[in-house]
Formats: structure tokens, C-alpha cells, sequence
């Protein structure tokens, strides 16, 4: 645990660059996705395989005019994109990227901070950044920016339940809300008879996986539940209004969030860094842990080409009325299962 | 307690240094980026259509029910979140008053849903 206060700054400034970088190659990757899904071939044209699109759009972006309407609020409407974008950021300190690694004889920890209230921070770096949304939204005094924050804010809020609600079961396994610990039981190996198979929480807890996966998507604002930012209604939503590098921090806080989902989405239910290899070599476990997030970032590109919108009402009672008691029925049932385990009852 | 101060330091530091990119890229868009303001670009934008009358913040109720009803059910969270953490110690005795506990919320959430509180017209 220990070590100089500089070498966990200058890991969180690593981390905080490669998130930066990683999102704008997240960007790239959609298109590309996408335009496979459509049968295109996507940006082509800057550099190879249209590797240096990200670059070529930072600079058009930089150098668009930043507008603030007259009837703005116009201090919370300059302030409320930078809110996005820090909240987006700042939940990726607590997850962990590995254990304590030896590099130059140095033992570095490779994550930022290990809280023990780890899982509880990021939900809360999640319902703060509504916060970007909901005040540039206001502050904008347009009706189609105020229907987007207003439709973000309930959307956000009924699937942090969700969220919050899925993820107790692990808790009630673990008993920590420190990712790093949690992210280390699932390093264990466990052997149901002659099988040996990774002690994964998406085995034991697959419900809650799927629960997750749908909250993290809605908690996200993308497609299927893209509502406040449905383009055929509110033509952009609680970004109307903005243009230019403002518009960019809500464009990177949407992108940063979704990496940052997928890393916790891994860490608590694909065993994180856990791989073959991870244990003697901390760069296998950060490959996998690549891997793993690709394949979920894979996973949100294909919902984007594959469902259409929700219509608002429909999204609600989703949350409210299913997702919310199985959530329920899913705590209640780990925590049997967890007595019959500890062998209290029977 | 110095694991922890250290831990805290580390989150401090990332709010400052996002606060301090974000600042840095803004910075930067606006000694790069154009600025010529003009009457009709500062309008609201209504996709062309001239704005008829200025926007009041004005919305459903529904809006106000979903957020007290969150404000409920992350309170629940808020009680659920130690006793899962403390769950081993706290056994089958702690068990049962979290299926008491639960039982009461799922009472008043079959009221609200009776009462159409979840539906959204």
C-alpha cells in the first residue's frame, strides 16, 4: 500500500491521459463499428484506416465558435459542460487497473485510490453528473434543451435504483465495497467437482448482470435509451444550445462515462484483471482487462445499430415496474442462498 | 487512518486535475475559436421557426413524483448497502428484519403503482 504520494498522482495523471486518448478512440472504433453494421467502411480518409479521424475532429471542434444564447444563464451555462466532464473522470480513480505492481523496483499501486467505499463513489461520480446535464439544460433556456434535462434527470435517477439495487448481491458475497477487494475474490478459483472455473460474479450473479447492463445503458444516455438526446423530437436535447468546445466536454463526458461503465462493469462481474497469466505478469492483466472492456464497449455500439428508441413511458415502467423487484427479488434471493452457504438455516 | 487520508488525497488531486483540463481545453478553444457574436445567432433555437414568446420552466408533476419516489427507494439503498457489506455478521436474525424492512417498502410501492404513480399519461 505504501508508497510516495507522487508516483499515485502521477498514476492518476496516466490514467486520467489514457482515458482521454481512449476516448477518442472510442469514437473512432463506434464509427467503424457501425459503419460495418451498415454495410459502410466508416472514416477512411485521415491517415490509415481513418486512425487520425479523432484528431481531425478535436481540431475542427477547437476551432468552432463557442455561442451563448441571450436568454442563457450564463454562468451556469459556461460551468455546467465542465461538471460532465470532471464527474465522468473522476469515477474512474477508484477502479483498479491490477494489484500492487514492481516496475523499476518501484511497488506501484495501479489504481488511483482503493476506497472502501469504492462502488458506492462511482455511483455517486454517476448521479453528479446529471447535475452537467440538468443545469446546462436549464441554463439554456430553450424548450427542447429543458425537456432533454428534465427526461435525463428522471431516466438517471430511476436507473441509479437499478444500478445501486444490482449490484448488493455482490456486496452481500464479498462483504466490501472496496473494487479492489472485490476484484481480487473473483481472482480466487473455485472448483465445482472435477471443474475448475473462475470465481467470476457473472456466474453467481447473473441476474444482476443483466440488471447492471441494462442500468449502466440507461445511466449512460445511449441508445435504446437515448431519450435525452432523441434527435427526431427534441433535435439534440439538453445540448441544443451548445456548439464548439462546450459541446465537446458533454460529447467526452458521454464517451468517458461509457469506458468508465465498462471498467466497472468488469471488475465486478469479469473478474477485472483476471485472466491466464495476470497473476505472475501485471501487463497480461491490464491486456485482459482491455479485452474485457472492448468487448463491452462492442456491446454498446451493437445496441446503438441494432434496437430502436424507447418511447419515454415505456422506459419508465421498464425501471419501475421489472427492473426495480427483480433487483429486489434478486437481493433477497442472493441473501438466502448466502445463509444456506454460511449454514444458518437448514 | 493514513491508508485512508492518502486515498482521499488521490481523489482530491483528480478533481483538481479534471477541473484543470477541462479549464485548459476551454482556454484553448477560445484563443483559437472565432467569436463574432451576432443578434440572430443568439436567439434560441427553434429550428427556424421565429421564437414566439420566451421559455418558462414549466413542466409535469410527473417529474416531481418520480423524484420523491426515488428519494424513497435510495433511502432503501442507503439501509441496504451496510447490511449487505455486514451481512455474514449480521446473520439470519439481520436477515429477517431486512425482509420485514423490504416487505413494508414493497407495501407502499404496490400502493403507489395502484395509485398510478408509475404510469406516465
Amino acid at each position: 500500500m505504501d508508497q510516495p504520494i507522487w508516483i499515485t498522482f502521477f498514476v492518476s495523471f496516466i490514467i486520467l491521459n489514457v482515458l482521454l486518448i481512449g476516448m477518442a478512440y472510442v469514437t473512432w472504433f463506434e464509427r467503424k463499428v457501425l459503419a460495418r453494421f451498415q454495410d459502410r467502411l466508416g472514416p477512411t480518409r485521415t491517415g490509415p484506416a481513418g486512425l487520425l479521424q479523432p484528431l481531425a475532429d478535436a481540431v475542427k471542434l477547437l476551432g468552432k465558435e463557442d455561442l451563448v444564447p441571450a436568454a442563457a444563464d450564463k454562468w451556469v451555462f459556461l460551468f455546467a459542460p465542465v461538471v460532465t466532464f470532471m464527474t465522468a473522470l473522476i469515477a474512474a480513480a477508484v477502479i483498479p487497473f491490477g494489484d500492487t505492481a514492481t516496475i523499476f523496483g518501484q511497488e506501484v499501486n495501479l489504481f488511483p485510490a482503493d476506497l472502501n467505499v469504492g462502488a458506492l463513489f462511482i455511483l455517486a461520480a454517476g448521479g453528479a453528473g446529471v447535475y452537467g446535464i440538468i443545469l446546462g439544460g436549464w441554463a439554456s433556456a430553450n424548450r427542447y434543451s429543458l425537456l432533454g434535462a428534465l427526461r435525463s434527470a428522471a431516466q438517471v435517477i430511476s436507473y441509479e435504483l437499478i444500478l445501486g439495487f444490482s449490484l448488493v448481491g455482490i456486496f452481500i458475497m464479498t462483504g466490501t465495497l472496496s473494487l479492489r477487494e472485490i476484484m481480487l475474490r473473483q481472482h480466487e478459483t473455485l472448483s465445482i467437482g472435477p471443474l475448475e472455473v473462475s470465481n467470476w460474479f457473472i456466474l453467481s450473479q447473473p441476474l444482476a448482470f443483466v440488471l447492471f447492463m441494462i442500468g449502466a445503458v440507461a445511466e449512460t444516455n445511449r441508445a435504446p435509451f437515448d431519450l435525452p438526446e432523441a434527435e427526431s423530437e427534441l433535435v439534440a436535447g439538453f445540448h441544443t444550445e451548445y456548439s464548439g468546445f462546450r459541446f465537446s466536454l458533454y460529447f467526452l463526458g458521454e464517451y468517458v462515462s461509457m469506458i468508465v461503465v465498462s471498467l466497472f462493469a468488469t471488475t465486478l462481474f469479469l473478474g477485472g484483471t483476471s485472466g491466464p497469466g495476470a497473476e505472475e505478469y501485471w501487463g497480461l492483466g491490464l491486456l485482459w482487462l482491455l479485452l474485457k472492456v472492448v468487448a463491452f464497449l462492442f456491446f454498446y455500439v451493437w445496441l446503438r445499430a441494432t434496437l430502436p428508441r424507447f418511447r419515454f413511458d415505456q422506459l419508465m415502467g421498464l425501471a419501475w415496474k421489472v427492473l426495480l423487484p427483480l433487483a429486489l427479488l434478486n437481493i433477497l434471493v442472493t441473501a438466502f442462498f448466502r445463509l444456506i452457504a454460511n449454514g444458518e438455516v437448514f | 487512518m493514513i491508508i485512508l487520508g492518502e486515498n482521499w488525497i488521490a481523489i482530491v488531486f483528480m478533481i483538481v486535475a479534471t477541473f484543470a483540463m477541462g479549464m485548459l481545453l476551454l482556454t484553448l478553444a477560445r484563443i483559437v475559436a472565432p467569436t463574432k457574436p451576432s443578434e440572430a445567432k443568439s436567439r434560441p433555437y427553434e429550428s427556424g421557426i421565429p421564437d414566439v414568446k420566451p421559455v418558462r420552466p414549466q413542466f409535469t408533476a410527473r417529474f416531481y413524483v418520480i423524484a420523491m419516489l426515488f428519494v424513497i427507494f435510495d433511502l432503501e439503498a442507503a439501509f441496504i448497502y451496510p447490511w449487505a457489506v455486514n451481512f455474514d455478521l449480521l446473520g439470519l436474525n439481520g436477515f429477517m428484519h431486512m425482509l420485514v424492512f423490504i416487505a413494508l417498502l414493497f407495501v407502499s410501492y404496490a400502493y403507489a403503482w395502484k395509485k398510478g404513480a408509475l404510469e406516465w399519461v
